[in-house]
């Protein structure tokens, strides 16, 4: 029988035999411990907004000025002569870029498309493990392999050797993101098709493809904006031109190339057309991703 | 015209386990048949041996005989060409979801590399119409994707899509269970009308649904077809005590 | 039948509901518009194509390691193992150590892990747990977006804003106040293995923290809660109930994080100064192999030259590999092979 206790009774009610405990309220030491690490992780923000922050302001206060049509259309001026621009390297990475895609774009969607619809086996987990393995590669080791593969072949740098390299790196992400994209596909849009007597490749191409069209082809920007702005594996494939070239199989001037080699020299008119350079990059980076999202959206129908 | 189905011994499996054991049919031409039994009792499985779409899961097997018409199913022809013979409807419609209205049902026959824009024109406009979903879509074939419509729109969009093949047989596995009471209503009205051109084979967990459509029922349980007549024997005054049980709602 | 408890439902069901029966016209079936016969040549001819496209990916890896191996063979040869144990690095008398270079290289590395660790934890632990909800897209984008800047564009502004502050006033200070180190000894150059991993630093901070997040989030919220229960401080929540949980994939983050720098060039060779040399202090000037790697190559005149190039590029190859599978192993461990983003 519950009673007897010496503490209180509250309203009648007896209660057990319970000492009474006082808590104390929070200490103040771990109120002030909370605070002070709440604003640690402020300040870690802050200190990571940054350098962000001062990096896109020293592009554009100190890019903006010098770009201009000459800039925009004019090659490299000889050492010493003011003036003169980086057309023949935003081309040239054009180029570069383009061989890249060529080659990397077909063959990391089919890599994909064998990882989603052909490879839930023991193959495609050999796949799977390599293409991450890839990812991690440094993009300059993969420049010592393309010159290998290429430069020394044709015993000449080239936009070919260039390309090939960033192709090397595309692959691997394209591969994975088309994977993930296709596996979204619901199995009952591919048994619909199935189930109306569509082949197989038909299915997958025209249907479980077409159903994730848009992230596969965000995939694919995201590789290119990343390969876009890399130097090292360009560094002796592509190598670096201070004219006009047109061929793929001579040394090509890249933007990212052109922007190191000024920024690395002594002279003060390439450090200033060095940092135009780079905003020119970022732009071109940013306007080539934003131009594919707004084409997607635009071919999607409503309600799709 | 539809054709009948013959099935003779059929024996599928999943792996290793057994899902099927030792079904008869003969399914009649024109007729819609429904087939009935309680979860997991495979008629699902069974419906999808007939126009081999069990094969699509892997390790899946099948042994014994289906002959739908004059094709032999499982050595007579190539699973592809056998499906734009036997169409299929799904429990959860599934139109194409970055295709139009018009394309959707086009799909089967463009997907074929069938090009003719005015034989396609005229093919949508009949399916359409045979599904009863003509009135409702006939202004935004083309601007509209196939997943902006409704449920029961979306379900009679596939239907009209399987139509758009022009199929002898087809198969419906359980196509109202994921719709409301009023578009179920349609859609039963549509299988009334189309067992006239074709053979119907349709699951249903529903037993006054098979009682409304079907001339014929099957009873399947564990995996064996336990009875198989006419449908108004089989809710009346049924052989089996088992398809007693099932259909006086003693179990399932 | 013994049981007569339940009635059988009346067979004399209603006909479904119609409207008028013209209303719905069933088109004849015609004749199929598709006739012929079916190949199955393409999908065979289609699957053999893909498979293709993934072996082509282990082939990659086979040809890249390959190559690596040819041409370092001439290296080989010549050194042995002996060439990662000195530090004499002479293209003139064609002797080759490799020694200032994986010193460089780790140095930096860790130099970087040191700044950035704390401040990725700090920025993944605020998003995901203290900031407001709406502010989450909007910070977590912006760390992203360190991610997007091409390094060629680092190292530029490394060298033109980076150094000059390093050298104008960071290194004085260090200088004085830390100089009994031995670590901030010397001349403030500015250029050197500091600016080194201060720009590493601020590269791989966005690796770290994406990564946290991920794992961050991934803890069950009933641990918050129980921690939370016990009448913890938001702190305390975060620190027993958050990140105990999650230290196997923070830690795998790290190493991610490490991974990147390990291999991080054009930064690095435009701020690091270039000298093959091994010194104490953090002031002095180093190189790493992927910088020795972009300067050189191109330079390199004679076969012994090239080979002693591309076996530091293999070594650098071996080493990522290795750190790269073993940060991946331990974040899957905690999130469970759940569709790791493209780790660009």
């Amino acid at each position: 029988m519950p009673d007897t206790n010496s503490n209180s009774e509250a309203g009648g009610i007896p209660q057990f035999g319970i000492p009474e405990i006082s808590i104390p309220p929070i200490s103040r030491r771990r109120r002030v411990t909370d605070h002070v690490m709440t604003g640690v992780a402020v300040l870690t923000v802050a200190l990571v907004l940054l350098p962000l922050f001062a990096i896109f302001a020293y592009l554009v206060y100190k890019g903006i000025g010098s770009i201009n049509l000459a800039f925009l259309t004019q090659t490299p001026k000889p050492v010493g002569e003011p003036g003169g621009g980086m057309a023949n390297a935003i081309v040239g990475s054009m180029v570069i870029l383009s061989i890249a895609s060529l080659l990397g774009v077909p063959l990391g969607i089919g890599a994909g498309i064998f990882l989603s619809e052909y490879g839930r086996n023991r193959y495609g987990d050999i796949v799977r493990f390599v293409s991450d393995v890839l990812n991690g590669v440094p993009s300059i080791v993969i420049g010592i392999v393309a010159y290998g593969l290429v430069v020394m072949r044709q015993k000449h740098f080239s936009a070919l050797a260039g390309g090939v390299a960033l192709a090397i790196m595309m692959i691997p992400t394209i591969a994975r993101t088309t994977e993930q994209m296709l596996l979204l596909v619901p199995q009952a849009i591919r048994e619909a098709a199935y189930g109306l007597g569509v082949s197989r490749w038909r299915t997958t191409l025209s249907i479980t493809l077409r159903t994730a069209t848009s992230g596969v082809i965000t995939g694919v920007m995201l590789a290119f904006a990343r390969v876009a702005g890399e130097t090292a594996p360009l560094l002796f494939t592509a190598f670096g031109n201070q004219f006009w070239n047109w061929k793929t199989d001579q040394p090509t001037a890249a933007l990212s190339l052109q922007i190191f080699t000024y920024a690395i020299s002594p002279f003060d008119e390439w450090h200033r057309q060095a940092w135009a350079g780079a905003l020119v990059l970022i732009v071109l980076i940013v306007s080539a991703v934003a131009a594919v999202r707004i084409a997607v959206k635009h071919g999607t129908l409503a309600g799709a | 015209m539809g054709v009948g189905i013959t099935v003779e011994r059929l024996n599928a499996f999943y792996g290793k386990t057994q899902a099927l054991f030792d079904v008869n049919i003969t399914v009649q031409a024109n007729h819609a048949t429904a087939l009935i039994g309680p979860s997991g009792c495979g008629k699902s499985t069974f419906i999808r041996c007939l126009n081999r779409m069990h094969e699509t899961i892997p390790e899946a097997r099948v042994e014994g005989k289906v002959v739908i018409g004059d094709l032999s199913v499982y050595n007579g022809t190539s699973a592809t060409q056998l499906r734009r013979r036997v169409g299929m409807v799904f429990q959860k419609p599934n139109p194409f979801p970055t295709m139009s209205i018009y394309d959707n049902v086009a799909a089967g026959l463009k997907l074929n590399g069938f090009r003719n824009r005015k034989q396609l024109d005229e093919v949508v406009h009949k399916s359409l119409h045979s599904s009863a979903l003509w009135d409702e879509v006939k202004d935004h074939l083309h601007k509209k994707s196939g997943a902006s419509l409704s449920g029961g729109q979306q379900q009679r969009l596939c239907i009209a899509r399987a139509l758009a093949v022009q199929p002898e047989v087809l198969l419906m596995d359980e196509p109202c269970s994921a719709l409301d009471p009023i578009s179920t209503g349609k859609i039963e009205e549509l299988i009334f009308q189309l067992k006239e051109q074709y053979t119907i084979v349709i699951v249903t967990h529903n037993m006054q649904q098979a009682a409304r459509v079907a001339e014929f029922t099957g009873f399947f349980l564990l995996g064996k077809m336990i009875e198989f007549d006419k449908t108004e024997k089989i809710f009346t005054n049924p052989s089996d005590k088992r398809t007693e049980d099932y259909v006086t709602g003693r179990f399932g | 039948m013994s049981n007569q408890a339940l009635p059988r439902p009346r067979f004399n069901a209603p006909e479904p509901e119609r409207e008028s029966k013209a209303a719905l016209k069933i088109e004849a079936r015609t004749a199929p518009l598709l006739q012929g016969k079916v190949s199955e040549i393409p999908d065979a001819v289609f699957g053999w194509a893909m498979r293709l496209c993934g072996l082509a990916v282990v082939a990659l890896l086979g040809l890249i390691v390959y190559q690596l191996i040819l041409g370092s063979q001439l290296s080989w040869h010549a050194f042995g193992w002996k060439f990662f144990g000195q530090s004499d690095w002479n293209p003139v008398e064609d002797s080759y150590g490799a020694l200032p270079f994986m010193y460089g290289t780790i140095v930096s590395s860790l130099l970087s892990l040191v700044i950035a660790v704390p401040l990725s934890i700090g920025v993944a632990v605020f998003i995901t747990e203290m900031c407001p909800v709406g502010l989450r897209g909007i910070l977590s984008f912006t760390t992203e977006l360190l991610a997007a800047i091409p390094s060629v564009v680092y190292g530029l502004w490394a060298i033109f804003v980076l150094v000059p502050i390093l050298r104008e006033y960071v290194q004085p200070f260090l200088g004085k106040t830390l100089g009994w180190t031995g670590l901030f000894t010397g001349p403030p150059y500015g250029i050197g293995m500091l600016a080194a991993g201060v720009i590493l630093a601020i590269m791989i901070i966005p690796i770290i923290s994406s990564i946290t997040r991920e794992v961050l989030t991934v803890v069950p919220q009933h641990q918050r809660e129980a921690v939370l229960a016990l009448g913890a401080t938001r702190w305390e929540m975060i620190r027993m109930g958050v990140l105990r949980n999650a230290r196997a994939g923070i830690v795998g983050a790290i190493i991610l994080g490490l991974g990147r720098a390990l291999g991080e060039t054009m930064a690095v060779t435009m701020v690091i100064g270039n000298r093959p040399e091994i010194a104490k202090s953090l002031f002095a000037p180093g190189y790493t192999m992927a910088s020795v790697l972009a300067n050189e190559f191109t330079e390199a005149t004679g076969d012994l030259y090239l080979s002693a190039l591309i076996e530091i590029g293999l070594a650098l190859f071996f080493v990522t590999i290795v750190v790269n599978a073993l940060a991946r192993l331990m974040v899957w461990s905690v999130t469970r092979g759940q569709p790791a983003r493209s780790l660009a």
